[in-house]
């Protein structure tokens, strides 16, 4: 049976460049304009399970992102790898959003775009890595929910997924009844790079952006999104207090260390 | 009802509270004796009402024990459902939920239930009287430098937040306290059941050799590549440490989740803390501080990781690392070669 699956991406700071951020302190808001974006590592993982599906079971594959217009590059990238379609879920409104808001666009976006099979996120981004935004999706779209998964196995009728769940100590063995959120690890598989002719490919696929009014005409209320629909607020930045000054240690390198061991030895701390 | 209550979600694993439980209990009676409420905890699974007393010991004015044997292992649909319907019927001021893999499902899961707001991976939790309401500040680190972020959530209630495991300090229990264990009776409709977890594998024990660690030695993006790791890893086996990484290094694959320092990794504590190649951001640096002493080797003077440090190296660690290896080498075989003489004697 063939699967209509959805790929929730984010298109994130580059972690290499994570020294570079830095925030108004007024505000809270992250400057990342010196940092160049990727899309979050592990989406690429989601989206790489979500076509190994579609090749088995047959259907789709859309890639839907919310963000600014620059996002459009990560739907991109989707597309070369070999999604059908991408979305950009872009307004103004939408700006500001904690997990819970960005959770809230994601339900009408999907909601939007018709029925689904399967949802397939990154269990987290590099970003924020909170990890909440899979199991706030499938509370607003009232389905089942599972995430760090590691594997996953459907039943050939394409109703049901048995997955691995990590936990601390092994695994939970899940059985989701479809439709289900489904959050990945990296470990559950290596992400195919684009090709060239997936790159042709992609220049001819359809990008869709959505707006307010399609999460309107699904029943969300506007009041829930954005920075208006986000419980949590920034209250203030403040400087970790420093409790040691550096003594730093300079010279050739092997004059250095052997000041370094002396100091650590004087430490106790070898 | 006491409204002021601040509610734990207590997880236990092998007949055992998770360490991280007892820290957040510990946490929130603080918390609630700011604003003159109480800690109550609350047990889901299939006997583990003697955990209960455990919890009362460290804090918990009251138990909810919600026991069932369809809630032996962890249920991704029926854990949310029945602690959000019980957390509004409690309508607490504050939920704490331990930063676990179970927690860190479950807890987004009733924020969303509950239409609240939720924090991850908090590095301190006060309370601070804001236009006349008290609101519990949940700090996590800012991206810049040494700074770090208050988040409140001002409006909505219970405010909720999860914590990482030894974040916090788990206080000692006092065997005199006494409270009430109040049970619950689940409410469960099998056909509502859509997500079943329905055996557990144990593969191989929680690696917890990060947090018993004497000495740390811990590389960043700046090693360059897993090989970088090579030497990281020569290093630790020389002086005795562990290894373990910054998340652009387990984001790369050059270390295993379990390895991972900071906010969303661990957070230890080790007589020595070596950091090699990494800028520090505070992501990382919060999941350290408390270390005993601290060394950073980067090549960037100007990096933040050196504010926090107490003995900073500004080089390549393509060549600190080697001549230090051979340092240590050298003395450990001079002390050997003594070692040697005095049996000789």
């Amino acid at each position: 049976m063939p699967l209509n699956i959805v790929v929730c991406i984010k298109q994130v700071p580059d972690p290499e460049f994570f020294d570079k951020i830095t925030l108004d302190s007024s505000t809270g808001t992250i400057q990342r304009n010196a940092v160049p974006v990727i899309t979050n590592p592990l989406d690429r993982h989601a989206l790489e399970e979500a076509l190994r599906i579609r090749e088995k079971f047959g259907g789709s594959v859309t890639a839907v992102t919310m963000g600014p217009l620059q996002a459009r590059k990560s739907l991109d990238d989707a597309l070369a790898m070999g999604a059908d379609r991408g979305v950009l879920l872009c307004d103004q409104t939408f700006a500001g959003a904690d997990t819970l808001a960005t959770a809230c666009v994601l339900s009408g976006g999907i909601r939007f775009l018709g029925p689904f099979d399967l949802i397939i996120c990154g269990n987290e981004t590099a970003d924020g890595a909170t990890a909440q935004v899979p199991a706030q999706l499938a509370e607003m779209l009232d389905t089942p929910h599972v995430t760090s998964v590691r594997k996953i196995d459907l039943s050939e009728d394409g109703s049901k997924a048995l997955v691995e769940r990590m936990v601390e100590d092994g695994f939970l063995r899940v059985e989701l009844v479809l439709p289900a959120v489904i959050a990945v690890l990296k470990n559950i598989n290596t992400y195919r790079l684009p090709t060239v002719m997936g790159i042709m490919e992609a220049s001819g696929k359809e990008i869709l952006e959505l707006h307010c009014p399609a999460c309107e005409s699904v029943g969300i209320d506007l009041g829930d999104l954005g920075s208006r629909g986000s419980p949590t607020r920034f209250a203030g930045i403040f400087e970790a207090q420093q409790v040691r000054t550096v003594e730093m240690i300079s010279g050739e390198p092997k004059d250095i260390v052997v000041t370094l061991i002396k100091k650590l030895h004087h430490l106790d701390a070898l | 009802m006491i409204m002021n209550n601040v509610v734990v979600w207590a997880e236990h694993r092998d007949n055992k509270l998770v360490p991280v439980s007892l820290e957040l209990i510990n946490k929130a009676k603080e918390l609630a004796g700011r604003i003159q409420g109480d800690v109550a905890a609350i047990l889901t699974g299939h006997q583990c009402g003697h955990l209960a007393e455990i919890l009362i010991h460290h804090g918990a004015s009251r138990v909810f024990l919600m026991e069932d044997p369809r809630l032996v292992f962890y249920q991704s649909d029926l854990y949310p459902k029945l602690i959000a319907d019980l957390l509004t019927a409690l309508s607490p001021e504050i939920v704490l939920i331990g930063g676990t893999s179970i927690g860190a499902d479950l807890s987004p899961r009733i924020a969303a239930k509950m239409k609240t707001g939720l924090t991850a991976h908090c590095v301190n939790l006060y309370i601070e009287n804001i236009d006349g309401r008290n609101q519990l500040i949940q700090v996590v680190p800012g991206w810049s430098g040494n700074m770090l972020i208050k988040i409140i959530c001002p409006k909505r209630r219970p405010q909720m937040a999860t914590v990482r495991p030894g974040v916090m300090e788990a206080g000692a229990p006092d065997l005199s306290r006494s409270g009430d264990i109040i049970p619950i009776k689940p409410e469960i409709s099998d056909q509502e059941i859509k997500a079943r977890t329905i055996e557990f594998v144990r593969e191989a024990p929680e690696d917890v050799s990060l947090t018993d660690a004497g000495i740390i030695v811990s590389g960043g993006f700046g090693l360059g590549s897993a090989g970088g790791f090579t030497l990281i890893q020569e290093l630790a086996a020389v002086i005795h440490g562990e290894v373990a990484g910054t998340r652009p290094a387990f984001d790369r694959g050059w270390i295993p989740e379990s390895k991972m320092i900071g906010q969303s990794g661990k957070t230890v504590k080790p007589r020595l803390f070596i950091s090699i190649g990494a800028s520090g951001a505070t992501h990382y640096t919060t999941g350290f501080l408390k270390s005993k002493t601290i060394v950073a080797i980067d090549r960037n003077p100007r990096a933040p990781i050196f504010g926090v440090a107490d003995l900073g190296i500004v080089g390549d660690f393509r060549e600190i690392v080697p001549c230090l290896l051979e340092k240590l080498k050298q003395d450990i075989e001079k002390k050997l070669s003594e070692e040697k003489e005095i049996n000789h004697v």
